[in-house]
C-alpha cells in the first residue's frame, strides 16, 4: 500500500456543484490521461463522465505525485483513484442515510444525488458537510465488470474541440497582462563560451526592453515576440563565441565500445544447468542512434517575479521537481516558487520543457513585475533538448537442432536515460537545467542516473520475455555521455526489444522455423501467446513481390517492462525507391480497458511514431555541434508514408489496467527490420533502417 | 543607426475571417505573429518558423500556406482564413466535427494546421481520394502519430459530401 492511500479522500477529490474535481499531480501530455482518470472516478461515483474533471495541476494545490512518465499514470494513480472514488461513494451514501434517516440499502445513487423514501440530497451538499473527510480505504469494493457502464467505452474526448476552434489552450497561447517576450542566444555548440559582445548594439534593436547576461547565458527581452525573434537572428553579428572542444562523433553508436563503462550483471541464471550441445550458435550486433523528442511545438514557459516570489507556467512532466530545482538555481526558498502546469505539445519524455522554465525565470528576474514568455526556436529544441541516448546491443544464442534456444546472452552498451531536474539526493552544486551550466557561477552538469533495476534506463526489457534455460544479461553502463541525454518514450526498451525481436527472426531463419512458431515455443504466458496469435490472424495473405517492388512481412512482440502491457505487431513493407511500411496490424493486452478509444489512440500513435524512428530518425553531430537542427536535417515521417494501422484490444475486465503508451516502440522497429529481411533477405541491424543502408547491405 | 536597426512601421490592410483588419507593424513581420499577438487568434500555432511543419497553416485566397515564413506585407489586400474562421455561425466546420468524432487528436498541437490544409483541399476537390489527401497534408507534421485518425476523419467528410449529407 502506498502511503498516499492512507490520506483523506478530500485530499484527492473535491465535490462541488460543478461535479467532482480530481486533485492529481499527474499532468496531461496529450496522452489522454486526464480523460482516463476521470472515467475511473466517474465509474465508481456513478457520476456522468462530463461532471468529473481534473483540477489544474499546480504546486500550490495539487498532490505531489512525482513525474508523469513511464506509463504509470493509469497503472498507479488510476488504481489509487478507484479506491478513492469507491471510498467516497460509500461515505457519501452513508452520510445520505443519516441525513435522510433512511437505511443505506434503500438508497439509490443517480447523477450525483442520493435518494430514498421520497427525499434526496446532492453529493455536493454531503461533501460540504465533510463526508469526504474520511481515510481512503484501499480495499473499498470497486464495481464488478458486469456493473460497469463507462469503463471500456469510448466517450468523446473533451479536450480536442477547444484545441481546434482557436481557444487558447496551450502554454504558448497564454497572453498575460503586460507580458514580455524573451529569446535566448545560445552558444553555437556545447562547451562554447561567450567572448566579446556588443550589448549596446543588441539593446539598440527597437522594441528590445533588456539584454540579460549572466556568464555565458545571454537573453533578449522585447515588448513584441517578433521583435525578440528578429533581435535573436541579428544577434550573431554582435556576439562572438569562443568555440568549445570539438564534439566527438556519435553518429555510429559503436563509439560506446571505446568508452569507460561499468559492468552491471542484470540477470544471470541457469548457469549451473548442464550445458546441452548446441546445433549452432548465432551472434549479432544491433544499434540505435540518439533520437530526438522533436515536439511539434517547441518548449515554452512564462515566469513572473514579484513581491510574492516566482510564479512559473510550464509544461514540465514534474512540476514539483522543477520547483525544487528552480529554487536551487535561483537561490530562492522553495516556498517562494510556484509552478503551474499548462499543456504543451506532446513531449514523449524529457525535452526542453524544464529548461525553458529556467530561461524564462532568469529573464523575468531581470524584469520584475512583468511576466516573461520564452519559446524556444526550432533550432534551440533540436540542438539543446536531451536526446534519447544511443545504444549498442550484442546478442548470442545457442540453439539445438529443433530450434529450441538453449542459451541466450544479451550485452548492451549505453548511457543513463534520466537527467531530469529535481532528482533526490543530487548535490546542491549540480543542476540538470540547461541554462544553469552557463551562468557566471555555473552549476555542474549531473551525470544521467544509473539504472537501478531491470525495468529502468537502458536495462528496460533487456531480459527477454522468452523461456530459456540459460540466460545472462550484462549492461556496460557508460556514465559519461558526450551529448545531453534523458528519457524518451520507452527508454532502453526500444533498442533492447528491437534487438531481441530481430534476433528471434534470425534464429527462426537459421533453424527453418516460422517466426511465430519460434516465439510461441518459448512463451508460456497465455496472454503473451494470445496477442501473437491475434495479430497473426488479423493479417491477411502474405504480400507478394511484384517485379522490382519487393514486399515482405515481419512480426514483433514484447511485454513492456516485462510486467505491463503485452503488445504484438505485424507489418508489411514495400522496398522500391524507398522503404515504406504499408500496413500494420497490432494486438494489445493492457488488462482492463479504461478508455477504448484512448488505448487505441496510444497504440496507433505509438506504432506510427516508431515507424518514424525506425526509418528516418537520428541525431547527427559535426565537430562544432549538432548537425540536426530542423525538419530537413532531422526528417520525420509524413502523411504520404504513414501506414494503415489496425489495432485490436484484448480486454481483461478482471485484471488491473497497466501502462500501455510505450508498449509498441520496440516491437514495431523489429517488425519492420524483420519484414525487410523477409522481403529481400537483407538483415539491417542499425537504426534507422534507411534505403542507403539497405543498398549498402545488398553490396 | 545602421540599416538593420532602422524600423519601418507600415500599415498593412487585409481581411481575416471575413473582417477587414489593419495593423501597423514592420512589413517583414511573419503573418503568424500578427495573427497570434496583434489579432489574438491563438489557434494558429508556432512550430518551426521555417515552413517545414505546418502547425501554422492558414488559407490565403483559397490556398493553404504556412504563416510563419510569410511576411505580413505579402497578404496586403488578400483574404486570410484561420482556424477561428472555419465555423459558420454556431456550426463548426465538418472537418472540426469529424476530428472530434474520430477522437483524432492526442496533444492536438498540429491539428489546426492539418484542418486548414484539408479545408483548402476539400474546397476545390471535395471528392479528393486518400492519396490526394495525404499529399495535401504532406507539410503537416504530427509527432503523436494521429495520422491514421486524421485520415479517417477527412475521409468521413469526403464520404458525407459524396452522399449529399
Amino acid at each position: 500500500m502506498q502511503a498516499a492511500d492512507r490520506d483523506l479522500v478530500e485530499t484527492w477529490l473535491r465535490i462541488d456543484d460543478d461535479g467532482a474535481w480530481i486533485l492529481t499531480g499527474k499532468v496531461e501530455l496529450g496522452q489522454g490521461i486526464h480523460e482516463a482518470l476521470s472515467m475511473l472516478v466517474a465509474e465508481e461515483l456513478d457520476l456522468p463522465f462530463d461532471r468529473v474533471h481534473v483540477a489544474p495541476v499546480d504546486t500550490a494545490v495539487s498532490r505531489d505525485e512525482g513525474l508523469t512518465a513511464g506509463s504509470r499514470s493509469v497503472q498507479e494513480t488510476g488504481r489509487t483513484l478507484r479506491a478513492v472514488a469507491a471510498t467516497a461513494r460509500r461515505a457519501l451514501v452513508a452520510a445520505a442515510g443519516r441525513r435522510l434517516s433512511c437505511p443505506v440499502d434503500e438508497l439509490t445513487v443517480r447523477d450525483g444525488r442520493v435518494s430514498g423514501r421520497g427525499r434526496e440530497v446532492a453529493f455536493a451538499d454531503l461533501a460540504r458537510d465533510g463526508a469526504l473527510a474520511t481515510p481512503v480505504d484501499p480495499a473499498a469494493p470497486t464495481k464488478a465488470p458486469g456493473d460497469r457502464r463507462l469503463l471500456g467505452t469510448s466517450p468523446v474526448r473533451r479536450d480536442i474541440l477547444p484545441r481546434i476552434t482557436g481557444a487558447p489552450t496551450f502554454i504558448g497561447d497564454l497572453d498575460l497582462p503586460g507580458m514580455l517576450h524573451g529569446r535566448v542566444v545560445r552558444p553555437p555548440g556545447p562547451g562554447a563560451r561567450l567572448g566579446s559582445m556588443d550589448a549596446e548594439a543588441l539593446r539598440r534593436n527597437p522594441g528590445v526592453v533588456s539584454v540579460v547576461r549572466d556568464g555565458d547565458f545571454l537573453g533578449i527581452v522585447a515588448e513584441r515576440e517578433d521583435t525578440a525573434v528578429a533581435a535573436l537572428s541579428r544577434a550573431t553579428r554582435f556576439v562572438e563565441w569562443e568555440p568549445g572542444p570539438p564534439l566527438p562523433s556519435v553518429d555510429d553508436p559503436r563509439y560506446l565500445l571505446g568508452a569507460e563503462a561499468e559492468e552491471i550483471v542484470v540477470e544471470d541464471r541457469g548457469g549451473s544447468e548442464p550445458r546441452a550441445v548446441p546445433a549452432r550458435s548465432l551472434r549479432a550486433e544491433y544499434s540505435r542512434p540518439h533520437v530526438a523528442h522533436g515536439a511539434v511545438g517547441p518548449s515554452c514557459a512564462i515566469a513572473r517575479f514579484d513581491a510574492d516570489g516566482l510564479m512559473v507556467w510550464a509544461h514540465s512532466q514534474g512540476i514539483f521537481r522543477l520547483r525544487h530545482e528552480l529554487a536551487l538555481v535561483l537561490g530562492l526558498d522553495e516556498s517562494a516558487v510556484r509552478v503551474r502546469h499548462v499543456e504543451g505539445a506532446g513531449c514523449y519524455g524529457h525535452n526542453g520543457a524544464d529548461d525553458v522554465a529556467l530561461d524564462a525565470a532568469l529573464l523575468a528576474r531581470a524584469n520584475p513585475g512583468r511576466p516573461v514568455r520564452v519559446q524556444w526556436m526550432r533550432d534551440d529544441e533540436f540542438a539543446w533538448e536531451p536526446y534519447g541516448p544511443a545504444m549498442l546491443i550484442r546478442l548470442t544464442a545457442d540453439v539445438d537442432a529443433n530450434g529450441q534456444i538453449l542459451d541466450w546472452r544479451h550485452e548492451l552498451w549505453g548511457h543513463g536515460h534520466d537527467s531530469r531536474p529535481g532528482r533526490a539526493g543530487m548535490p546542491a552544486d549540480t543542476s540538470a537545467l540547461l541554462a544553469a551550466r552557463h551562468l557566471s557561477q555555473p552549476f555542474l552538469v549531473p551525470r544521467p542516473r544509473a539504472p537501478r533495476a531491470a525495468t529502468s534506463g537502458g536495462q528496460r526489457n533487456a531480459v527477454p520475455y522468452y523461456s530459456v534455460p540459460r540466460l545472462r544479461v550484462v549492461d556496460h553502463y557508460v556514465a559519461d555521455a558526450p551529448l545531453r541525454v534523458s528519457s524518451l518514450r520507452s527508454l532502453g526498451a526500444h533498442a533492447n526489444v528491437f534487438a531481441i525481436e530481430s534476433f528471434m527472426d534470425e534464429i527462426a531463419a537459421a533453424t527453418g522455423l516460422e517466426p511465430l512458431e519460434l516465439r510461441l515455443r518459448h512463451l508460456e504466458d497465455p496472454r503473451a501467446r494470445e496477442v501473437l496469435t491475434t495479430v497473426a490472424a488479423m493479417a491477411g495473405p502474405a504480400p507478394r513481390t511484384e517485379g522490382e517492388l519487393l514486399r515482405g512481412r515481419g512480426l514483433g512482440f514484447a511485454r513492456y517492462k516485462n510486467q505491463a502491457a503485452y503488445a504484438a505487431v505485424m507489418v508489411d513493407v514495400e522496398l522500391g525507391t524507398s522503404i515504406r511500411v504499408r500496413r500494420a496490424w497490432a494486438a494489445i493486452d493492457a488488462g482492463m480497458v479504461v478508455s477504448r478509444s484512448g488505448l487505441l489512440n496510444q497504440a496507433e500513435g505509438g506504432i506510427v511514431q516508431a515507424v518514424s524512428w525506425t526509418l528516418l530518425e537520428a541525431i547527427r553531430t559535426e565537430s562544432a555541434g549538432i548537425a540536426s537542427r530542423d525538419w530537413d536535417t532531422y526528417p520525420a515521417l509524413r502523411f504520404p508514408d504513414v501506414p494503415e494501422v489496425e489495432v485490436r484490444l484484448i480486454d481483461r475486465p478482471d485484471e488491473p489496467p497497466v501502462g500501455a503508451g510505450e508498449a509498441f516502440a520496440g516491437p514495431t522497429s523489429a517488425a519492420i527490420a524483420n519484414a525487410i529481411a523477409n522481403a529481400s533477405g537483407v538483415r539491417l541491424r542499425d537504426l534507422p533502417l534507411t534505403r542507403d543502408r539497405f543498398v549498402a547491405a545488398l553490396g | 543607426m545602421t540599416a538593420a536597426e532602422t524600423t519601418l512601421i507600415a500599415a498593412v490592410a487585409f481581411t481575416v475571417n471575413g473582417a477587414a483588419v489593419r495593423v501597423s507593424v514592420e512589413p517583414e513581420t511573419p503573418l503568424l505573429y500578427v495573427l497570434r499577438n496583434d489579432l489574438g487568434l491563438k489557434g494558429t500555432r508556432f512550430g518551426c518558423g521555417l515552413g517545414q511543419c505546418g502547425a501554422c497553416m492558414v488559407i490565403v485566397d483559397g490556398e493553404a500556406r504556412s504563416s510563419c515564413d510569410l511576411a505580413v506585407s505579402a497578404v496586403a489586400g488578400r483574404a486570410v482564413t484561420t482556424i477561428e474562421g472555419l465555423a459558420r455561425g454556431n456550426e463548426i466546420h465538418p472537418l472540426q466535427q469529424a476530428i472530434v468524432d474520430e477522437g483524432a487528436g492526442q496533444c492536438g498541437y498540429c491539428l489546426s494546421g492539418m484542418i486548414m490544409s484539408a479545408a483548402a483541399l476539400l474546397e476545390t476537390e471535395p471528392a479528393a481520394d486518400d492519396e490526394r489527401v495525404r499529399q495535401a497534408l504532406e507539410t503537416n507534421l504530427c509527432r503523436c502519430g494521429v495520422h491514421p485518425r486524421v485520415l479517417r476523419a477527412i475521409r468521413r467528410v469526403v464520404d458525407a459530401g459524396r452522399s449529399g449529407t
